[in-house]
């Protein structure tokens, strides 16, 4: 018998048992945790497989409707039809005018904005620009469809008549608006991240400030301004409310940007919010295209790490 | 090699067209920088004017309805409230366990490689494919029909790509002398863990997580995907309830304003309503970040 410092009396043995039951519990804890953290982490794994299991599936399904060379090289599509066609082609040649157009926007202007907050800008407009160009990442991308739709759409009218209300040059435009913080921000960092010792060199040796942009660190952050591009692209690709607002559902396989075409993640919404009957030709036609979608994607993003990856430049 | 000299007027010349097109350059530069926020005034600009006018308490407080006048947002507002009452537990649990497994756990290997490449590999699958994942899984396969909670594990499996993400980089941003004076101290893997260092990196996890809200509460193809119903439906009162958020009710009136005129203001006083919340949501989570986040 041992006595506390009240004076109480303790019973030291059970102390002892109750000290290693307590550990043999944190022992099982310490081995129990792991296991569960293992199983949360592997959710994202499941959520992987999933994706790409349903969009197989699925896909399969409709492939025995329609044949996977009709889907791919057919330039109709008429869903809803009493003779339904199934050609991808005219949603492929939509998601293709509006990511050029948006690219024609996005990059010349991205990439001149990155010059000069990474080269010329004093400190003080950078701190204003960087978050100002971030608050323009963070706007929702459906605020955007409605300025296409309300604003834009109306502006160009005024410029070319024969625009229709729903058109793919509008959306375009406005998601070059939208991609345009993504291409300056992570190509900035990319050129950034070029030593300035190379800079001064290149000053040293009587270069103007251009010529050092061009010739040093254009070059120098190559890897990191495609990798910019590829992602942007990648988003561009896989966009959504904004072409879906202003630039209809005509599914129109044609070159002219003042008509109306639908994308392929347009097209999902047209097909999901009409709620086609699980089952149905045009129900699996959905998969089919958010599986072209995917594999975009999915190459592109790969293709953007594998750059930035193995082409970097390592600087000492 | 015939060496090719310049006579020194010409080199003056020279120098000189350097310079002016390297000063014109710059003000090239600087202009494109300006074109974003300058669309960006345009844009906000536009919105207020179509919309500020209509924004009042009874546009907050009234429900839907086809009568422009008496339209209101409250059905809207209180879905949003109860759609990110399921994002936030779930994307945060999900995205905190996974980081710490990751940071902690997780030997440096091929399973860790395997998870870390997935993970950004998600977070480049464009939304409108959770859509359908979200569709397929929960509101078909499961049954669960278009209701909050559907749509809510939707909306977390999209974010969590970016809470893992950010989550990690807060748990690699506390120092190992920290962990490592615990386990001086006898402290066992988990206890310093669940002790020390997730207190310590909470502020950054918390800032990173309500950042990756608010990219949940302007996500609006997943849920449109899922099938929320254009018409009028009676107010959430639980995530078994059908619901719509803001992004969607602004997608149903921009699309009908070709008909009615008025919902054109409509959609624009609600995306007052939604980047007010947003701003709100992104202050508090620089203040967070500020007030409580310790630079070791």
């Amino acid at each position: 018998m041992a006595y506390s410092m009240d004076g109480e009396k303790v019973n030291v043995q059970r102390l002892i048992e109750e000290k290693q039951n307590s550990n043999k519990w944190r022992v099982r804890m310490e081995k129990v945790v792991p296991f569960i953290l293992f199983l949360i982490a592997s959710i994202s794994i499941v959520t992987t497989i999933g994706i790409m299991y349903i969009l197989l599936k699925e896909s399969m399904q409709f492939f025995k409707e329609v044949s996977i060379i009709e889907f791919f090289t057919g330039t109709v599509l008429k869903p809803l039809s009493s003779e339904a066609s199934f050609g991808v082609l005219p949603l492929l040649m939509g998601t293709l005018i509006s990511t050029t157009i948006a690219m024609l926007v996005a990059l010349p202007v991205g990439l001149m904005s990155a010059i000069y907050l990474s080269e010329y800008a004093p400190d003080r407009i950078r701190r204003i620009c960087k978050p100002l160009l971030e608050v323009l990442a963070g706007i929702p991308t459906i605020v955007y469809g409605f300025f296409a739709f309300t604003f834009v759409t109306p502006i160009l009218k005024h410029i070319i008549p024969e625009l229709e209300a729903t058109n793919i040059l509008s959306p375009g435009i406005v998601m070059g608006v939208m991609i345009i913080p993504m291409i300056a921000s992570l190509s900035e960092d990319a050129m950034s991240a070029v030593p300035n010792t190379m800079r001064e060199g290149a000053l040293a040796l009587g270069a103007t400030k251009l010529e050092v942009v061009f010739k040093i660190v254009i070059p120098g952050a190559l890897s990191g301004i495609i990798a910019s591009v590829v992602l942007a692209l990648s988003r561009a690709i896989g966009e959504t409310m904004i072409v879906t607002i202003a630039s209809g559902s005509t599914k129109n396989f044609t070159l002219d940007v003042t008509q109306s075409m639908q994308t392929m993640t347009a097209y999902i919404v047209e097909v999901t919010g009409g709620d086609a009957p699980a089952g149905s030709t045009i129900y699996y036609s959905l998969y089919a295209v958010a599986m072209t979608l995917f594999v975009f994607t999915l190459v592109m993003n790969l293709f953007a790490t594998f750059i930035s990856k193995k082409w970097r430049y390592q600087y000492e | 090699m015939t060496i090719h000299y310049i006579s020194a007027s010409e080199r003056g010349t020279r120098m000189k067209m350097r310079i002016i097109i390297n000063e014109l350059a710059k003000y090239l530069f600087l202009l494109a920088t300006l074109f974003g926020i300058v669309v960006l005034g345009i844009l906000l600009y536009q919105i207020f004017a179509d919309g500020f006018s209509w924004l009042n308490i009874d546009f907050l407080t009234n429900k839907l309805s086809t009568d422009a006048e008496k339209a209101g947002i409250l059905g809207a507002i209180l879905g949003t409230l109860w759609l990110m009452l399921v994002v936030a537990p779930v994307t945060m649990i999900l995205g905190v366990g996974t980081a710490i497994y990751l940071e902690m756990y997780a030997k440096k290997g091929k399973i860790q490689s395997i998870i870390q490449t997935n993970i950004s590999n998600l977070a480049g699958i464009p939304s409108i494919v959770y859509g359908i994942l979200g569709m397929t899984v929960f509101v078909r396969t499961l049954q669960l029909g278009n209701i909050v909670l559907a749509g809510g594990l939707t909306m977390a499996l999209l974010i969590l790509p970016i809470t893992i993400v950010a989550s990690q980089e807060a748990l690699r941003a506390i120092p190992a002398s920290l962990s490592e004076a615990s386990y001086g101290m006898g402290a066992t893997k988990w206890q310093t863990i669940k002790n020390i260092v997730l207190p310590a990196a909470l502020p950054s996890i918390l800032t990173g997580a309500i950042l990756s809200l608010s990219r949940a509460i302007g996500e609006t193809a997943p849920l449109v995907v899922i099938g929320i119903p254009a018409l009028l439906i009676p107010l959430p009162g639980s995530i078994f309830d059908k619901f719509t958020v803001l992004p969607v009710q602004i997608y149903y009136w921009t699309l009908d304003s070709t008909m009615i005129k008025e919902y054109a203001n409509l959609a624009a006083a609600a995306i007052i309503v939604l980047l007010a919340l947003l701003l709100i949501l992104n202050l508090t989570a620089i203040i967070i970040r500020n007030k409580f986040q310790k630079t070791y």
